[in-house]
């Protein structure tokens, strides 16, 4: 155990990992590091190391968990015996039960879990390495390892703390901050900014506490970037090419039937027009009214027939381009799936990390 | 986890939230009558029992000598349990605690451990060697919603009144228990758009969210826990600050600070 140090922040405002007040440590996310999970995370932040895996949904048991109307989110947070100076016993300890408790709350409001009765969406946080806020740090690991896992999800969860140090109000702890701060605030909140896990211990007053939080939810931001990096690298590239042609049609399809017949929008539109033109004459000068104005020459029903012709034509060019557009969507939709299917067999060719071999395998060791 | 409540309680409770009111009657901001006894267990170093409305939580502090930590060789040892005994609801059953026991455990522990509430280096016996481990332990014995404001307050009234069995080890005579701060506990409740204090065991059942704040006498805060699965936003946190800096503020003068005078 180290002594405290005389200061943890400079004259020159900077703290003893060299960071201002308002800044995060660097953070390192690789996803999809474990073959045999649904989904997972290895997350580095700070000297924090932390690996998550996600399962599901699949079947809820012991069965009496299930619950009829929703999935079941069970949330573990695990420390290594290793991942703390004085080794942690193994299993679960008072704090690990409660962070659990917590973080699995920090998740409920965006997990769609209703979409999954009677299953179990299990999180599995592992801390191999702590250094400061391992339970914010697994939250945010978590939010990609659910999303790489395809859960539906409202939004990502990101987390961050923030903490009084000498005085002032910093964001994102160390270790040494930690210990010998007047307090720690961790945060969780939602895309929308909404707080879905609140903790404080040490002595705030309500205007630090307001200061803190202008410097979370700025963290929450940076971090909510980072998480959205990782997953575009991930899901966004390979798809690229096999999208690029079938949109490009469905922009010129549109784009065709807006210019031969503007006031037609929708297809049930259309088709109540060819319907009437086909059955009634008379209900024909109706749909035309709009074209006379366009073409003032127009004036014998022939004419009006020919008009109204084409926008049966019309009609069905839109109904066909709105076919056509659901099935690109079916199309795309596939490719999406084939190549999120395909990452996980290739285990991802875009890695951000530098040593994937190690993470994974320490991954399995610690299992 | 929580206790079953019809939708037709929910729905009532609900409404009556809309138009500014609650079941019993209470203002949102109104805590339920409290009855705070000390002293009532001899063999105890220090006790206490709190009645909120028909919550019954009884405290009993034990002190017994040890070991410090290798990192705070002069200090004691704060150790907190609380247990949800049986006799207390019927959806509690024997066993190891459960989650939430634990969750509140350690909020009140937080209170009392991050206020300062107890001086704890006078705690020390040797350095290094020996020192007083003091040992909360919650006993709820009746559910009626809010266990952690009634453990809360429960846990300090007893510390208040805790001797330090000085003579028992031959260390010289009893004193009390050396205090430096009364940190209070007030919990928050979110039902639909309504914040509420002191929520009762229906209402704790309809809500989805709430959170308990520990504040010292400067109005600070020492603790805060955010409990259930709904999110909040800024402001309603700093709305639940308010309000429970407040009424901790109201409890302390009216229940603990008369404690203090006892000395």
């Amino acid at each position: 155990m180290n002594d405290k140090p005389n200061k943890l922040i400079t004259d020159d405002g900077l703290r003893l990992d060299g960071r201002r007040a308002d800044e995060i440590r660097p953070m390192k996310i690789e996803i999809g590091v474990l073959s045999r999970a649904d989904g997972s995370c290895y997350l580095e932040w700070g000297r924090n190391k932390i690996l998550v895996g996600v399962f599901g949904p699949r079947e809820a048991h012991p069965r009496r968990l299930q619950r009829a109307d929703a999935a079941v989110i069970r949330y573990r947070y695990n420390m290594a015996s290793f991942s703390v100076e004085d080794r942690a016993r193994p299993g679960p300890s008072r704090r690990s039960i409660e962070i659990s408790k917590v973080s699995r709350e920090a998740f409920e409001p965006v997990i769609m879990a209703e979409l999954y009765p009677k299953t179990a969406i299990d999180i599995f946080v592992e801390i191999l390495q702590a250094d400061a806020g391992t339970r914010t740090a697994a939250i945010n690991a978590s939010s990609i390892a659910l999303a790489d896992a395809g859960i539906p999800m409202k939004g990502l969860v990101t987390s961050c703390a923030f903490g009084k140090v000498d005085g002032q109000i910093v964001l994102d702890l160390n270790k040494e901050e930690d210990n010998y701060g007047e307090a720690d605030f961790p945060v969780a909140m939602t895309q929308d900014g909404e707080i879905t896990l609140l903790q404080m211990d040490g002595h705030l007053t309500p205007e630090e506490i307001k200061k803190g939080f202008e410097l979370v939810k700025k963290g929450c931001k940076e971090i909510l970037e980072i998480q959205q990096t990782v997953l575009r690298k991930k899901f966004e590239t390979p798809v690229e090419e096999p999208e690029a042609e079938p949109e490009a049609k469905i922009v010129d399809t549109e784009s065709e039937a807006a210019e031969t017949e503007p006031s037609l929008e929708y297809a049930p539109e259309a088709a109540a027009v060819e319907e009437t033109i086909e059955e009634a004459e008379e209900l024909e000068a109706e749909p035309s009214e709009e074209v006379t104005e366009t073409v003032p020459e127009a004036e014998e029903l022939e004419e009006i027939v020919k008009e109204a012709e084409v926008e049966v034509v019309d009609g069905e060019a839109i109904e066909e381009a709105i076919e056509a557009e659901t099935e690109e969507e079916a199309i795309e939709a596939e490719t999406e799936e084939e190549a999120i299917e395909a990452e996980d067999e290739s285990k991802g060719p875009w890695k951000v990390v530098k040593d994937p071999s190690e993470s994974g395998s320490r991954g399995e060791n610690d299992e | 986890m929580s206790e079953i409540i019809t939708t037709l309680k929910k729905d009532y409770i609900y409404n009556l939230m809309i138009k500014g009111k609650r079941q019993d009657g209470r203002g949102f901001k109104d805590f339920r009558d409290i009855k705070l006894e000390t002293n009532i267990i001899s063999k105890a170093e220090g006790s206490a029992k709190v009645t909120l409305g028909e919550t019954q939580v009884l405290v009993g502090v034990k002190l017994q000598t040890g070991t410090p930590f290798p990192d705070s060789q002069d200090e004691g040892v704060i150790i907190t349990n609380l247990e949800l005994n049986p006799i207390a609801s019927p959806e509690f059953e024997p066993g190891p605690p459960r989650e939430d026991a634990i969750e509140m455990a350690r909020v009140v522990d937080r209170g009392i451990r991050e206020s300062g509430a107890i001086d704890i280096k006078k705690l020390c016996i040797t350095v290094g060697e020996s020192v007083w481990i003091v040992f909360i332990d919650v006993h709820v014995l009746n559910d009626d919603g809010n266990l952690i404001d009634a453990s809360c307050l429960a846990a300090i009234a007893a510390l208040m009144t805790t001797v330090v069995p000085n003579e028992q080890q031959g260390i010289g005579t009893n004193v009390p228990l050396a205090m430096k701060e009364i940190p209070v506990g007030v919990t928050v409740a979110k039902i639909g758009s309504k914040l509420i204090v002191d929520p009762s065991l229906d209402e704790e059942a309809v809500c989805e969210t709430k959170m308990t704040i520990v504040s010292s006498s400067d109005g600070s805060v020492a603790g805060m826990q955010k409990m259930g699965s709904a999110p909040l936003t800024e402001a309603e946190v700093m709305e639940a600050i308010d309000m429970a800096c407040e009424k901790a503020a109201e409890l302390r003068e009216l229940y603990l600070e008369e404690l203090v005078k006892q000395e």
